[in-house]
């Protein structure tokens, strides 16, 4: 027997092994929550798809505009203590929208309305108590909060020059200003927070970024202190909060704020249902597909079946270790990729059949059937990748929420399928032949009667 | 042994009646509808919502409420135990969740919207234009792909055309059928119908190489042999192959398809047609079709012709 045999099976054993530790011991529930990340069909949860009004946003701020309100949205579900949403920035015929995967949630009306919100930041003193209370002052006679609403232009960094440390730098227009004199006079010495709602923001440390008010401010203000990442982070919200950005939906040029243009919301119950409705699909499928094998390839059949489970747990190692969301296509897709998995192996069987009937010993005939399987193989899956790219692109427009889960779980399975067919399925027969366990072409499913030419 | 080269007229006759009657079929929804399929919410907007009713309701009484509701242009499908699938114009969560109350008490049950999805108009038409361009362009880049594959072969581009053309023939039967589905159950399609339309794409190009990979290797053996004979010879060797796995991935899709549940049942059957389709347009279509161009047989592609001498 070849040495590389050997190692290459002790290679593929370890793969295995690892694949397998990678999802089972960990959790007894493969498809439980916390492993297997599941998307919104699957799971319940909200998708949210709203474009973006920027006719107020100066040309050539918008993109820094739209991460800010995506920093923003993803703070306000983060507070709610969601933590495996997505908050994506896409650009459509020069429309910008915002698209956002919320999984799991349950209160998906409430995810919606902190969404469905403009962003402002507010500003807060507190109280003798130590409740944090809106920072107010009066403005032609009207009681008004500081929000960062009065900001005049965007906020920068910038450094001081003498401890080089980071500056927040911000400037107030006019009902700004008044206000900012008016409170800062008063709190000179004392915090002044900054809040989303009703939660303060938090600096990368955790604690609540609070700078004390060192002199009157009036146009013009500095914030020190803080680090460079949360002057950034701080500025950024700031910026995305001054600058009135509606979420809606435009209707031709009539912009409805507040409407998303997509809006998906799935219970949870459904996805329960769903997963326990795949599972039993997958199940009767897959033991269908083997038995079928078995019967029809005897011991190669066999060593497919083998070299299938493999693939099926390697498939759902690679799932959890990129980490792929599972959607409900997604799943399909998993199925079918194993019934294409077959497909590599049953050209090689074929051709083994083909070989040995032809009087070829069985080592050869195994040989010959995998190298002239090859080009068949190769030429017919790319074909397959062709279509899984076209499908991601087409997966990545606004709208396609399942497309793209379909075109990645079927690109992986059928590159898994190749390398398993080709590899484990290989080292399997050749390991079975070599070792002559089992010398009976009928387990190969060739009667004597069909070897044609026993010339060779 | 089969000889698929000397029936091809018959085997060509089947696909044409089929793409006919898809194309009847196009027509009558077009007259009919004005659209040629049934679109779903993806492509002209709308609102989708699986409601769940405790007790169980009938279908009508549910249709009845939703018109006097308003709702006239509703459609409503039954899919699992008590729940419906309710496909209607644009209207927010709110207004959904009005809906199901108003449907609760009039029905005298309990009604919970398990899936709610909004599409607005506006952005639709983008979306179908994507669709399309995303199966053109496949189409395109498998042409592509075949032509640099079998470049060492004499005349290249043949082998991509045949191929190709064997592809459209299936997704068009496919829509073909659709259209049908559309005209007498009210089947639209949706995003997950072009995802499973461009896995088909896929699968019966893969399927169309491996007869195509065939031919390639016997003629390199057998140089003397007549091309239609080479032909036929490869498609009797690729058969068990081609069946094969056409029937291991038909167990899974059927597995799927009657224990799937009702989200994924059109697009499972889009799978399970275009494996079966494409099994046959690749085998019975795509290689006698190279032949027919070989040796210039036009006349056997329409039905009724005489055979030439």
């Amino acid at each position: 027997m070849k040495r590389s045999t050997v190692y290459l099976f002790i290679f593929i054993l370890a793969l295995f092994g690892f694949a397998l530790w990678s999802i089972v011991p960990l959790d007894r529930n493969v498809l439980g929550r916390e492993r297997l990340k599941l998307g919104l069909d699957l799971k319940g949860g909200c998708y949210l798809v709203y474009q973006a009004d920027l006719r107020e946003a100066e040309p050539g701020t918008e993109d820094e505009i739209m991460e800010g309100v995506k920093g923003v949205i993803e703070r306000r579900i983060n507070a709610l203590g969601i933590t495996e949403s997505t908050v994506q920035i896409q650009k459509h015929a020069e429309r910008y929208s915002i698209v956002i995967q919320i999984p799991g949630i349950a209160d998906v009306e409430k995810a919606k309305e902190m969404v469905g919100l403009f962003t402002v930041l507010e500003f807060r003193e507190q109280d003798v108590v130590g409740n944090w209370t809106p920072a107010k002052g009066t403005v032609n006679g009207t009681e008004m909060t500081l929000t960062s609403r009065y900001f005049k232009e965007n906020t920068y960094i910038s450094f001081d020059p003498l401890t080089q440390k980071p500056l927040l730098v911000f400037e107030w227009d006019e009902t700004g200003t008044q206000l900012s004199e008016q409170i800062t006079q008063r709190l000179i010495g004392k915090p002044l927070a900054i809040f989303l709602g009703d939660k303060p923001l938090r600096g990368e440390d955790g604690y609540i970024i609070a700078p004390t008010v060192q002199e009157k401010i009036s146009e013009r203000g500095v914030i020190t202190g803080l680090s460079l990442t949360d002057a950034e982070t701080l500025s950024r919200l700031l910026n995305a909060g001054r600058i009135r950005v509606p979420l809606g939906k435009w209707e031709g040029e009539e912009f409805k704020p507040n409407i998303p243009l997509y809006d998906r919301t799935v219970d949870a119950t459904l996805g329960q249902d769903s997963i326990q409705r795949s599972i039993v699909a997958a199940a009767i499928g897959i033991v269908l597909l083997a038995i079928f094998m078995l019967l029809y390839y005897r011991l190669p059949g066999l060593v497919a079946c083998l070299s299938l489970g493999i693939y099926g747990v390697l498939l759902l190692a690679i799932f959890k270790l990129v980490p792929i969301t599972l959607t409900l296509p997604g799943v399909a897709g998993f199925v079918v990729s194993f019934g294409m998995a077959v497909d590599a192996n049953v050209l090689i069987f074929e051709r083994i059949k083909e070989e040995l009937r032809a009087g070829r010993s069985l080592g050869a005939s195994v040989e010959a059937g995998f190298n002239r399987a090859w080009t068949a193989i190769r030429d017919s899956n790319i074909t397959t990748f062709i279509a899984c790219l076209v499908l991601f692109w087409l997966g990545g427009e606004l709208g396609a929420l399942m497309v793209r889960g379909f075109a990645v779980t079927l690109f992986i399975g059928v590159a898994l399928s190749m390398f398993t067919a080709i590899t484990v399925t290989r080292t399997f027969l050749r390991l079975i032949v070599h070792s002559r366990v089992i010398n009976n072409l009928a387990a190969y499913g060739v009667t004597p009667l069909q070897i044609t030419r026993n010339t060779r | 042994m089969i000889d698929f080269v000397n029936n091809k007229r018959w085997f060509f006759l089947i696909s044409e009646i089929l793409v006919i009657i898809g194309i009847i079929s196009l027509i009558i929804s077009q007259l009919q509808f004005k659209t040629p399929l049934q679109l779903g919410i993806d492509f002209k907007g709308g609102t989708s919502m699986i409601l769940q009713f405790s007790p169980p309701v009938e279908q009508s009484e549910i249709r009845e409420e939703m018109i006097k509701l308003g709702y006239d242009e509703a459609r409503i499908q039954s899919a699992s135990e008590g729940d419906f699938i309710i496909y209607t114009r644009e209207i927010t969560s709110d207004q959904a969740k009005e809906l199901a109350e108003k449907l609760g008490t009039e029905l005298d049950s309990q009604v919970e919207i398990i899936d709610y999805y909004l599409v607005w108009g506006t952005v639709a038409g983008e979306t179908t234009r994507n669709a399309f361009i995303a199966v053109v362009i496949a189409t395109v880049a498998m042409l592509f792909y075949i032509v640099w594959a079998f470049r060492h072969m004499p005349k290249p581009f043949r082998w991509g055309a045949c191929a190709v053309i064997a592809l459209a023939l299936n997704v068009f039967i496919i829509i073909g059928i659709f259209s049908l589905l559309g005209l007498l159950v009210a089947v639209a399609i949706d995003a997950l119908f072009v995802t499973a339309l461009l896995a088909v794409v896929g699968y019966s190009i893969n399927n169309t190489v491996v007869v195509f990979d065939r031919i390639r290797e016997n003629m390199s053996k057998h140089i003397r042999l007549d091309f239609a004979q080479t032909v036929n010879d490869s498609l009797v060797e690729t058969l068990a192959r081609c069946l094969n796995t056409a029937l291991t991935t038909i167990f899974v899709l059927l597995a799927l398809l009657l224990f799937g549940g009702s989200t994924i049942y059109y697009f499972v059957l889009v799978l399970l047609m275009g494996v079966v389709i494409g099994t046959y347009s690749s085998t019975c279509v795509a290689a006698p079709l190279l032949v027919v161009w070989e040796n210039r047989e036009w006349n056997a592609l329409w039905p009724f012709s005489k055979k030439r001498a």
